[in-house]
């Protein structure tokens, strides 16, 4: 019997306040060795106080093939930015 | 997009420094030679945890010992962040190690030296690091993301591999004439192969031109290894020591410092597998993976056993 352990991706929470932040990935056979290794390989100098960790195969990513048509619609709508309205200079607080 | 405009595309977001990502496209060839490069690193980084592990239990003190098992342990760490970076790229974990202990992929042929005193480690930690460092240095600004950000964590971590080294160097120079005999020995038995890691002169160096152009690498073998012996020989002077080259000589029309010849016939003898250790480094990592196999084996059932309790607990009971 010959069955690679499965991949699971690690994203790590650098301090509270902070979102988790993809950093790579390791082998495991389940989600509780996952998080232990992940300790391991990837926190050992405090770069963490929290463990996300999932299966690879459960991660859904966008083609960059499509990324033209996916990501079109915001790119011209520069009104979505506050730098797109005229406020005079002496207007404060805005 | 026709194959020839996916390859214009490509190399104009090298040309213009975009990073290439898992999915994006890319020429097979650049695919190949990342997968070859990254896991020659891992394994690189893995079988030289042997050289150093050899002295965990001898080391001088407990303060020695500790640093020693951290920086093993880095070394081991680093070796997983690059498999991971290859996987990224399609590559298979197992099929890569498997390259390892068959002999078909390479790894640095300076773990392929014995490390005969306590003096050796320091040597290693200030000259071998030293030179990944420059090399690592420059590939944290390679062009395919996932290994460039395995780079950037990895070069964090080797600068203090490199202080603890010199430290160790520092404290021997300056201590008994003995020690001090046993620090300038170790620098006469690593500089040569130190400056054969940059691999073989530009001039002979096969990959070198169109991993250039894709930016994998950034600087040449040559201009490496002329950095790495520019800021390294005033560090031995600090200590009192001297770099075991007669032709070494600062050249200040060049700007840098002119250096002996490496012995080239040593070095392919060792890439060939004829170095002092390589056949004791692979048979270690072997021997490794096949009493690890029952282990790795065993945790992968007790998973399976587990997450099958958790969908149906009354059928495990029974069974059991």
């Amino acid at each position: 019997m010959k069955k690679e352990w499965p991949l699971w991706e690690v994203f790590i929470r650098s301090k509270s306040g902070l979102n988790h932040k993809h950093v790579g990935s390791l082998h495991a056979t389940d989600a509780e060795m996952a998080t232990e290794n992940a300790r391991d390989v990837y926190t050992r100098r405090n770069e963490g106080v929290s463990i996300w960790v999932v299966e690879s195969k459960h991660i859904t990513a966008s083609d960059p093939d499509d990324s033209d048509p996916l990501f079109e619609p915001a790119k011209d709508k520069i009104y979505r930015h506050p730098t797109f309205y005229n406020v005079p200079d002496d207007v404060t607080h805005m | 997009m026709t194959s020839l405009n996916l390859e214009e595309n490509f190399q104009s977001k090298i040309d213009t420094e975009i990073k290439i990502e898992p999915k994006d496209w890319m020429p097979d060839a650049y695919r190949k030679t990342l997968i070859r490069q990254i896991s020659q690193h891992a394994h690189s980084e893995i079988v030289g945890m042997l050289p150093e592990g050899n002295w965990i239990t001898r080391a001088p003190s407990l303060r020695r010992k500790l640093i020693l098992l951290a920086k093993v342990q880095d070394e081991g760490g680093h070796g997983l962040y690059l498999y991971s970076a290859a996987e990224t790229l399609g590559a298979d974990r197992d099929e890569l190690v498997q390259q390892l202990l068959t002999g078909k992929a390479k790894y640095s042929s300076i773990f392929n030296y014995p490390t005969l005193n306590w003096a050796d480690i320091g040597a290693i930690g200030w000259l071998v690091d030293g030179a990944a460092i420059m090399n690592q240095v420059m590939l944290t600004r390679t062009s395919y993301g996932p290994y460039a950000r395995a780079m950037v964590r990895i070069c964090k971590e080797e600068s203090f591999h490199q202080r603890q080294g010199y430290e160790i160097m520092m404290a021997m120079a300056g201590g008994s004439p003995e020690q001090k005999a046993m620090a300038q020995d170790a620098l006469n038995r690593w500089w040569w192969p130190s400056l054969m890691m940059f691999g073989p002169r530009d001039s002979e160096s096969a990959h070198s031109d169109q991993a250039s152009k894709w930016k994998i690498k950034r600087k040449s073998n040559d201009e490496l290894r002329q950095q790495f012996v520019d800021v390294t020989v005033p560090q031995a002077e600090r200590i009192g020591l001297s770099v075991p080259d007669p032709d070494l000589k600062w050249n200040e029309a060049r700007g840098h410092n002119d250096f002996g010849e490496i012995d080239w016939d040593e070095f392919w003898s060792v890439v060939k597998g004829n170095g002092p250790c390589n056949r004791q480094r692979l048979q270690a990592r072997i021997k490794a993976y096949e009493d690890g196999a029952w282990v790795r084996e065993a945790a992968m059932a007790h998973a399976e056993k587990k997450e099958q309790r958790k969908i149906e607990p009354e059928a495990a009971v029974k069974a059991a």
